[in-house]
């Protein structure tokens, strides 16, 4: 954006130009927001470290097993690491499909709702449902009626990403001033027009901050989906839950890890994504 | 200028009352008549129904009592904040009211660039409002008024926000494109030298319900120079109209 960084010669003394932050590059944007989660990831292990050797007596180790160990033993034995890794793709797979039907339902139930007044009404208890409800009494049924297949696990992320969406995106519709309004209003705009170039535009920030959390919901839905679904593929959640019977701390406690990567991974590549748009929409990086 | 039947009259209020569902009362009996080339200018304590006059003049709300009726072909209206879409650069948010009226592309990127060259934007056309000061969204503003050659352009309160300095450069500016674009404005402030400098007109009104309670003409020819300000007769007639708002507030 080199236009911003060099005012015309011509201008009128009255108007100075406000100095355009420069814009950082995207890895910088990455680095600066998934820093301190690797900073808590080394906290995680030290803490680990400690409970391994200073808190536990030597007959309790096998219970947590340190770090090196407990990774050692899991990617050294491809019979353990070849299905974790494709139980943990399956699983990515149905939270990045969760996430995107979620978020084309919550925009599309959200605008509805913005749009009419009547529709509100109907649709709004239903999000409140969809939010009180307790997702693990109905992941069980979910299984009994679609199966344990992708569709099954699936809707149950979709289920639980959901309401941020909904909700954020709703809140972003109505956020346009009266005065903008005013101006809609004052021009004639058909209410498409207003939707288009002025409802929606101002609910991008909010829609963002409705994907982040979507989408660190949708991992967590797609790894509950797995966890009560024995049945079919397993996925990373299934995993855990055989580690756990089985009492093999190693792989389970590796499994744990790829979650908890899995998570910060997809959070952060939110993160970045909501600071690009985000910025570029109002012209700056940064602050909002 | 008080002949209420007028073929060329852009906007005629005759005898607007406003009563709001809640029982107040914003206006009263209100009656102006504006042609392209006047400016008036309504002074008045704060809560005296000022803006609400406008609205009533821009349609963005029917008045209780009375008539209100706009013969000018386009309206404009100016914001007291710049209510710019942030999401759109200085041109693009002046293309904007072409674009809702269905002008092409091409014509309306010409006629904001046209636009944003009167008001001393041009090299700032392509940023957006969180990059500007100010005085410069309101210069944005004043600009996407201004796109649709408007026959009629109200203005509320649109300096109101500004430090001093911006605000007597943004009434030069605007008293300049008014000379050059000759529409007929209604323009609110509460600031007494602000309505004597602009208008050829200038009507005070009372506190709640808001009457008109004194109407008075302001002799000078446009364009005026900044320095009329410090002029005697200017100081008289500011006197007059400090007077007339300090009897009926």
């Amino acid at each position: 954006m080199t236009e911003l960084a060099t005012p015309p010669a011509t201008l009128p003394p009255a108007a100075e130009p406000a100095a355009p932050p420069p814009r950082s590059p995207w890895w910088r944007t990455a680095l600066r927001s998934s820093a301190p989660i690797a900073a808590a990831l080394l906290g995680v292990a030290a803490l680990w470290y400690l409970v391994t050797y200073a808190v536990l007596p030597e007959s309790q180790r096998f219970l947590l097993p340190p770090p090196h160990q407990a990774y050692g033993v899991a990617l050294s034995n491809p019979n353990i690491i070849g299905p974790m890794l494709e139980a943990l793709w399956r699983s990515i797979a149905v939270a990045i499909v969760g996430l995107v039907i979620a978020v084309v339902i919550g925009i599309g139930w959200a605008t509805v709702m913005a749009q009419w007044g009547w529709a509100e009404k109907i649709l709004y208890p239903y999000a409140v449902i969809l939010q009180t409800i307790p997702i693990l009494a109905l992941v069980p049924l979910i299984g009994i009626w679609m199966g344990y297949s992708f569709a099954a696990r699936v809707t149950v992320a979709v289920i639980i990403a959901l309401f941020p969406m909904i909700s954020n995106t709703f809140f972003g519709l109505q956020s346009a001033t009266a005065a903008a309004h005013d101006l809609m209003t004052l021009n004639k705009a058909t209410r498409w027009q207003r939707l288009v170039k002025l409802e929606f535009p101002a609910a991008v920030p909010a829609m963002f901050t409705g994907l982040r959390t979507a989408a660190g919901l949708a991992v967590i839905g797609a790894i509950v989906g797995d966890f009560f679904f024995q049945q079919g593929a397993p996925g990373i959640g299934s995993l855990l839950r055989v580690y756990t019977q089985r009492l093999s701390m190693e792989a389970l406690l590796t499994a744990v890890t790829f979650t908890a990567l899995f998570g910060v991974v997809f959070f952060t590549a939110f993160a970045v994504l909501d600071r690009a748009v985000v910025g570029r929409w109002y012209g700056s990086t940064g602050k909002r | 200028m008080t002949s209420t039947e007028n073929e060329s009259a852009s906007l005629t209020l005759d005898g607007v009352g406003k009563t709001f569902p809640t029982g107040t009362v914003a206006l009263s009996d209100v009656s102006l008549t504006l042609r392209p080339g006047d400016f008036t200018t309504v002074v008045g304590p704060s809560g005296c129904g000022k803006s609400t006059l406008l609205r009533l003049a821009s349609g963005l709300e029917q008045a209780t009592t009375g008539s209100v009726a706009v013969t000018a072909s386009s309206t404009s209206y100016v914001f007291q904040d710049p209510t710019l879409l942030e999401w759109r650069t200085a041109a693009r948010n002046v293309e904007l009211v072409p674009e809702l009226r269905g002008v092409s592309k091409q014509v309306r990127q010409e006629r904001a660039a046209e636009m944003l060259e009167l008001v001393g934007l041009t090299g700032f056309a392509h940023q957006h409002p969180r990059q500007l000061s100010g005085g410069m969204r309101m210069r944005v503003s004043i600009a996407r008024a201004l796109v649709a050659e408007p026959d009629l352009a109200l203005f509320d309160e649109p300096f109101g926000a500004l430090d001093e300095i911006t605000r007597l450069q943004m009434q030069t500016e605007l008293q300049r494109l008014f000379v050059l674009k000759r529409f007929a404005g209604l323009f609110i402030t509460h600031s007494v030298s602000e309505a004597v400098y602009l208008s050829n007109r200038v009507l005070v009104m009372s506190g709640r319900p808001g009457r008109i309670v004194a109407d008075i003409a302001v002799p000078w020819e446009y364009p005026r120079s900044p320095e009329l300000r410090y002029s005697a007769e200017f100081a008289t007639l500011t006197g007059r109209v400090s007077h007339a708002l300090g009897e009926h507030s």
